[in-house]
């Protein structure tokens, strides 16, 4: 026994630079959001072997690489964090000899604020936050933040709210009637008094909505679009808001770090990534919708034309970018934040 | 339990040195890094978390004092902050009465069964933790959710009619956190009982007749050092117990650790996250001090 | 011979003890139970199935980071409790002495932090020797898991110092010339309970150990925790109720080896 510890030990103390070996490639992205046949034929074709770490916030992320010493190729941050990631040198330029699939990127996905001509990253998967509600118990229009906001009488106490300050905030101040990272103090002192309001008719703020949702414990809340589909998938009634007034949308991107160790891997990668056929392969995974033209074909039956991945026409033009806030934007929220949950 | 003084005060003059390894270890992986929180805790928060470099003594003031957000000229005490400390406190002290209360007589339980036995007995209090925090507080929730286990079988047996909503509330966290700590109590405790003399439980039973004096004056001074660990062991992990309130209470009222994860995460202010993790260090160190005096002054007098 | 003082005789004592270990054991049995279920549900049973189990064998990192997790415990948790007893020894019956707070404190310290709060601090320091020494194995989380487990096997170890009978020892001390003898062949026998009880705290307090590690780890040291981490903010599988009840039965092999072993020499 204690040989072996030792042995074991040894050995693993001495795999020092796992990055720096042949045929690697480290990805450090959201946990279980990689699907392992994607990775598998990726590894067929290419002969390149993905490791993957996994991180639960993006400022983790964030913390984690700024401090150097981290050992990953490729990392997958939420927009609102990709100018931050840029701006600080974070990110290498993609090599687009490498990356020749860049084209296949949607357009509208192309020319994006947080990474203007797709110069650093490619779209991952991309997403929205809105209502989720259980029509059994509540029959009324859908497309509304009211729901949470100004909870009828039989949702009351059956309304959980994902603990995602800047997406819970975003939604809260666009109901207010404001932009979002708003410093106009008449805005957000609604939006305090709202939610301080609301707050005693939700049951949790949670974000295990799935299983909740599923199970009837939970009628109503703010929750994003996949996890709602895969609610659906258990309970046919659960059905997805967009709230008129205005909501979040969001998309993680896949970029290559600049001090990575495996840069040419990294960038097959990326460019295998934005394949039609394997960004399906991710979508039908994490069960949301990626943004690469021509790969809805390959989605599996039950993502085909779902309500949850499809905004309706009229509702288009409600769905914004969230962005991240200023620091002293960002210190107002949290403070609104705490004071919700003291 | 004589011991000759003598003998102690030439023993220690080599002894603390075997204390060294362990002393090393954690300077390096716990106190001194921790000198980088009280740095941070005096720096001003940086662009998207981090800190920038200079000098503030906001992130202090913050703790203990709040400008009203739309009203910057009223300065008030921060309640928020003072509800959250004071909401973890309570919990905690409430956790480790609980883990007592159970702890004991299982404790009890296993030191008395046959020497062989009792190992076997420990590790079955262990075994459960095997399993992941995670998955063992969803299995929790489970336990406790509307249409769970313990709703379920109540309504089969018709003790009740409707469910009783136990998910998402303060009952649920401390159970969760008794629960998760239930170990660290009944270890310490059995490690104390276990070469405890029951020759002299037997003696105390014959002398005062009475169970609860036996337990009272013989047994509960036995292993008083046991209680001690144990409810160090509890009390202070579960005043910053992040995993336990979030998926138990729901997340909708935060304790002292979930608070000090916000700053360091979504809230962006390294520096009130350093300064309210002094506060936590500050407290803990305080009531584990007085406890260990109190402790020893009535050892002294015992003794004396 | 005199009456057996047993437990009987401290009515409730053996019904507290049986509660106790019901309330332990009734969320392991659910998810058990869920492990096998043919639902993706946690809540909702749907027929007996293995595939969750099929599903976590062919999943590479869930191996990776199962035997990974154990690994790193039982390293861990062995260093904690050498470094605990020693420490033990020489803070334990010793008349006081300046300084005997401090380093009391410093044992305790890891307690006494949040977990995220020694996690950032050992980013900052951490990542400065990685980019230094170039160096990024497994050295890193093995000295943090130690280092915050040594309190944990700390003080049951003090606890039973504590209340251990001295005459033996004392007795030893006269027969025997040296102090390492009387330690060799008295004081650690009587010790090891509370080795065993330190043991196993720092054993499973390793294994549940999961935002230090997420902060110190380098690319491809994923553990068990921060896999499950990682999955929290999306659906959890019952993938992990698998990996959990294997991690169960394992567990359960060891005790009964362990059972035999110590029967066999008894």
């Amino acid at each position: 026994m204690k040989r072996t510890i030792a042995l074991g030990t040894a050995a693993l103390l001495a795999s020092t630079s796992l990055a720096s070996a042949e045929g690697v490639v480290n990805l450090y992205n959201w946990g279980n959001y990689t699907s392992p046949e994607m990775l598998e034929k990726f590894t067929a074709e290419t002969g390149i072997t993905v490791n993957v770490t996994d991180f639960d916030s993006n400022d983790t992320a964030l913390a984690r690489v700024r401090q150097g010493g981290h050992g990953f190729d490729i990392v997958v941050p939420t927009h609102s964090y990709l100018e931050t990631w840029i701006n600080e040198g974070l990110l290498m330029p993609l090599d687009k000899s490498i990356v020749v699939n860049h084209g296949n990127i949607a357009p509208e996905w192309t020319d994006v604020p947080f990474d203007p001509g797709r110069e650093y990253s490619v779209p991952w998967q991309w997403g929205t936050t809105g209502i989720t509600v259980d029509t059994a118990v509540y029959d009324g229009n859908i497309n509304t933040a009211d729901i949470v906001f100004n909870p009828p009488e039989e949702l009351k106490g059956k309304i959980n709210v994902v603990p995602e300050m800047s997406d819970v905030m975003a939604i809260a101040i666009y109901h207010a009637g404001g932009e979002s990272c708003t410093e106009d103090m008449e805005v957000m002192r609604k939006v305090r008094d709202t939610l301080v309001a609301a707050k005693p008719h939700w049951k949790a703020m949670d974000y295990s909505t799935v299983e909740n949702f599923a199970s009837g414990d939970f009628s109503a809340g703010i929750g994003w679009n996949g996890a709602t589909m895969r609610a659906r998938f258990q309970r046919d009634t659960v059905a997805y808001g967009y709230p008129e007034t205005g909501f979040p949308v969001w998309m993680d991107n896949a970029a290559v770090l600049a001090d990575a160790q495996n840069p040419e891997n990294a960038m097959k990668f990326i460019n295998f990534i934005l394949e039609p056929e394997n960004a399906a392969m991710l979508s039908n995974f994490a069960r949301y919708a990626n943004g690469v033209a021509e790969s809805d074909e390959f989605l599996s039956e039950d993502m085909q034309g779902a309500p949850e991945l499809t905004i309706p026409e009229d509702l288009v033009s409600a769905g914004k970018f969230s962005e991240a806030c200023p620091q002293a934007v960002n210190d107002l929220q949290s403070q609104i934040w705490t004071e919700l949950l003291q | 339990m004589a011991s000759d003084p003598n003998q102690t005060e030439e023993r220690h003059g080599w002894k603390w040195l075997l204390a060294t390894p362990a002393l090393i270890v954690l300077v390096l992986a716990a106190s001194g890094p921790l000198m980088i929180v009280v740095l941070y805790s005096f720096l001003s928060p940086g662009n998207m978390g981090g800190v920038a470099w200079e000098f503030s003594t906001d992130a202090w003031f913050r703790v203990f004092m709040r400008r009203d957000i739309f009203d910057p000229e009223n300065v008030t005490v921060n309640q928020a902050h003072l509800a959250v400390l004071w909401r973890s406190v309570w919990l905690s002290a409430q956790t480790t009465v609980i883990c007592a209360v159970l702890g004991f007589p299982t404790a009890w339980f296993i030191a008395t069964r046959p020497p062989g036995q009792r190992t076997v007995w420990l590790f079955l209090i262990t075994i459960p933790f095997w399993t992941n925090l995670l998955i063992r507080t969803f299995a929790i929730q489970e336990m406790l959710r509307n249409n769970g286990t313990i709703n379920t079988a109540l309504m089969w047996m018709g003790v009740i009619n409707e469910p009783i909503p136990m998910m998402f509330t303060d009952f649920a966290v401390l159970l969760g956190m008794a629960y998760v700590f239930m170990p660290l109590m009944v270890l310490p405790l059995y490690a104390a009982m276990d070469k405890m003399d029951f020759r002299l439980v037997e003696a105390g039973y014959d002398l005062y007749a009475s169970r609860i004096a036996v337990l009272r004056h013989v047994i509960l001074p036995l292993v008083k050092p046991g209680f001690i660990a144990g409810s160090i062991l509890v009390f202070i992990p579960s005043i910053g117990a992040y995993v336990t309130p979030r998926v138990l209470g729901g997340g909708q009222k935060m304790m002292l650790g979930n608070l000090i994860a916000l700053q360091f995460g979504q809230g962006r202010n390294w520096p009130l996250g350093a300064a309210l993790a002094m506060v936590l260090l500050i407290i803990t160190v305080t009531a584990l001090v007085l406890y260990l005096r109190a402790v020893n002054r009535q050892e002294d007098k015992r003794d004396g | 011979m005199a009456r057996q003082f047993s437990i009987s005789r401290l009515p409730g004592f053996g019904a507290i003890a049986l509660l106790t270990f019901v309330l332990l054991y009734l969320p392991i049995i659910i998810l058990v139970v869920f492990s096998f279920n043919e639902n993706q549900s946690q809540s909702i049973w749907g027929g007996f199935s293995l595939r969750w189990y099929e599903a976590a064998f062919d999943n590479q990192q869930v191996r990776d980071v199962s035997i990974r997790s154990l690994w790193l415990a039982l390293v861990a948790s062995s260093l904690a409790t050498i470094l605990a007893t020693l420490a033990a020894l020489a803070t334990t019956r010793v008349s006081r002495f300046k300084g005997q707070t401090i380093i009391y404190a410093l044992i305790n310290q890891p307690l006494m932090v949040p977990e995220v709060v020694t996690g950032i601090a050992l980013l900052i320091v951490v990542a400065f020797i990685k980019v230094q020494t170039g160096y990024t194995g497994m050295g890193y989380l093995v000295l943090a898991h130690t280092a915050f487990c040594i309190p944990f096997a700390y003080l049951p170890i003090r606890a039973r110092l504590e209340t251990m009978d001295r005459t033996l020892e004392q007795a030893a001390a006269d027969l025997y010339a040296s102090h390492v003898q009387a330690f060799r062949y008295i004081t650690l026998p009587l010790l090891v309970p509370g080795i065993v009880a330190g043991f196993m705290l720092g054993f499973v307090v390793s294994l549940d150990t999961v935002v230090i590690t997420e902060f110190v780890k380098s690319a491809g040291q994923d553990t068990l925790p921060t896999y499950m981490l990682g999955q929290l903010r999306r659906a959890v599988t019952p993938e992990m109720n698998a990996i959990a009840t294997l991690f169960l039965a394992l567990s359960l092999c060891i005790v009964t080896l362990f059972f035999l072993v110590t029967s066999k020499r008894g």
